[in-house]
């Protein structure tokens, strides 16, 4: 029996892009992630991990299996998600602030109270922007601003509606190592602070086990989950806590698993 | 201003009046026949001594091709959103175009002539006709290529197709559509000028023609410089209104390459 009062839960869900019977992106994929939890997916490229993201957020439907999101199925797009990818995919004709406001004028009740409380949400755009290390940059355009802090944006462009839920498909891959750590920061708090439920896909390990409560490791394609792993390290952790011997010894635990999962 | 920045401001024309200075020099140096290849001297005459008919028949010229360019951006930007709309109405009416586009449109000539007769309405129609085409596929072109990541941002937020379109699709597909004009406007002069030379007895094109049966050889040419300058002219309207409507896209490097 199906298991759906996980906030998110995906029960031996498969799913092809071509309907029933073409190529398998993911086939019998279970996992559970709960209201608060930081959990991240690790795998080997094209295993389905997006395709994951996808599902859970209703952009894709399976063919077999449930998903459920906050305790019901999903059989259109929910409306409660954040989404951030590795592209920041801001709109160059408006200003980051105006970027950020772009959720407010598609989600209900937002797009009804925009333009009347248009003060309020600025300042709630401003407040988020400044929370990221951005304070000062809404009134710039998007390719004024250097990688990251696109990347910046576009994370508060996924928070701006105070989604229940993020979802970050490889956010910090196109970034440099320093960058990249600056942001895990960022997220790191946001999640302590909004107490969100986050489901972060990445290709780093490292990346994966300073955030994450849990790890799932996915199988190559199809893709399912092969095994999960809690992080049992303490909250808040600190950047110092990925150069202890038990963190190494939880990286090279996952990579074990990866590389099999790859033959 | 520094130096480099007044020679290339003055380039274009010290470039312009090379060419015309080593046309004249060319043909005195070789002794061509003017019924050949006149001077630039002699097509400055031209203009002077025809002056009023090829003002009326430039202005004729100008405003067929205006018309014609008008009913392709309203038709062409009405497609273009159709076509970038919907899968399906994109893969039924793609191939219909491809072979539309494939005709060449002075084969289309004789068929308006035979429908509205010679003059002002072939003219439009053939300038519309040869011109529309950019303008649709650079609106659908705009519109198709809305990165899949953006689409899923905002589907996921529970975003309406209308609210895709609205948001994203239409503003980014607004450089393209100006990008197009250009294209757009160049193509309907030729159409028209192509018209009114087989079936008009007005416009530049049929100015020309009269010119080439009486031998005028230097009205000839200066039917030619007139089409270039009213070539140069919209182009260059075009030109402008692109980068007053969309100087975001060339700020920020969109869509180039
Ligand atoms: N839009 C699509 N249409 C058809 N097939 C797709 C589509 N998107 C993904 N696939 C297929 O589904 C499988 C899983 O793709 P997915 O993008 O989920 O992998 P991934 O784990 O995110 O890979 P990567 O780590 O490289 O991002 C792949 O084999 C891919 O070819
Ligand atoms: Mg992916």
């Amino acid at each position: 029996m199906a298991d759906l009062t996980a906030f998110v839960a995906l029960e031996g869900v498969s799913h092809a892009y071509g309907g029933a019977g073409s190529t398998l992106a993911v086939d019998g994929l279970t996992i559970r992630v709960n209201r608060g939890e930081f959990a991240a997916v690790v795998g080997p490229s094209g295993c389905g991990k997006s395709t994951l993201m996808k599902l859970a957020t209703g952009l894709q439907f399976p063919f077999a299996g449930t998903v459920a999101v906050a305790g019901e199925v999903v059989r259109k797009p929910v409306k409660i998600a954040g989404m951030a990818f590795q592209a920041p995919t801001l709109l160059p004709w408006r200003t980051t602030l105006e970027n950020l406001l772009l959720p407010l004028e598609i989600v209900e009740p937002h797009r009804g109270r925009l333009r009347r409380h248009k003060a309020d949400y600025v300042a709630r755009a401003e407040a988020l922007l400044a929370s990221v290390g951005l304070g000062g940059f809404g009134g710039q355009y998007p390719w004024q601003l250097s990688g990251g802090m696109q990347q910046r944006a576009s994370l508060c462009r996924a928070l701006i509606h105070e989604p229940a839920l993020l979802m970050l498909d490889e956010p910090f891959a196109a970034l440099d190592a320093f960058t990249r750590e600056e942001l895990w920061c960022v997220i790191r708090d946001l999640h302590a602070v909004r107490g969100i439920t986050v489901i972060l896909v990445t290709h780093d390990l490292r990346e994966a086990v300073f955030l994450a409560d849990r790890v799932f490791v996915m199988s190559a394609r199809p893709g399912r989950v092969l095994s999960e792993r809690v992080i049992d390290l303490p909250r808040p952790r600190d950047l110092e806590a990925t150069f202890t011997p038990h963190f190494q010894e939880i990286v090279h635990a996952l990579r074990d698993q990866i590389v099999r999962a790859r033959q | 201003m520094t130096a480099t920045s007044l020679s290339v401001r003055l380039a274009p024309w010290l470039f312009t009046v090379a060419l015309f200075a080593a046309w004249e020099a060319a043909v005195h140096l070789f002794r061509i026949p003017q019924f050949f290849l006149p001077p630039p001297t002699a097509i400055a005459q031209a203009f002077v001594d025809y002056w009023p008919a090829i003002y009326r028949n430039s202005l004729f010229t100008l405003g067929t091709t205006a018309l014609g360019f008008a009913l392709a951006v309203g038709f062409g930007l009405a497609l273009g959103l159709v076509i970038g709309w919907s899968r399906t109405i994109y893969a039924g009416l793609y191939p219909l175009m491809i072979g539309f586009n494939a005709i060449p449109k002075v084969a289309v000539v004789p068929i308006l002539v035979l429908w509205f007769g010679i003059g002002a309405v072939p003219a439009v129609l053939t300038a519309f006709l040869i011109s529309f085409f950019p303008i649709v596929v650079n609106v659908a072109t705009g519109l198709a290529t809305i990165e899949p990541e953006l689409e899923d941002v905002l589907k996921a937020l529970g975003a309406s197709k209308l609210d895709i379109m609205r948001k994203v699709g239409i503003p980014r597909a607004l450089p393209y559509f100006f990008g197009s004009l250009k294209v757009a406007i160049t193509l309907a002069f030729v159409g028209s000028v192509i018209s009114e030379t087989i079936a008009s007895n007005v416009g530049i094109g049929n100015l020309m023609l009269q010119a080439q049966a009486q031998f005028l050889v230097p009205l000839i040419f200066a039917g030619l410089i007139a089409l270039a300058v009213e070539g140069i002219v919209m182009y260059w309207l075009m030109a402008v209104l692109e980068a007053r409507m969309t100087g975001w896209a060339h700020r920020s490097g969109f869509a180039q390459g």
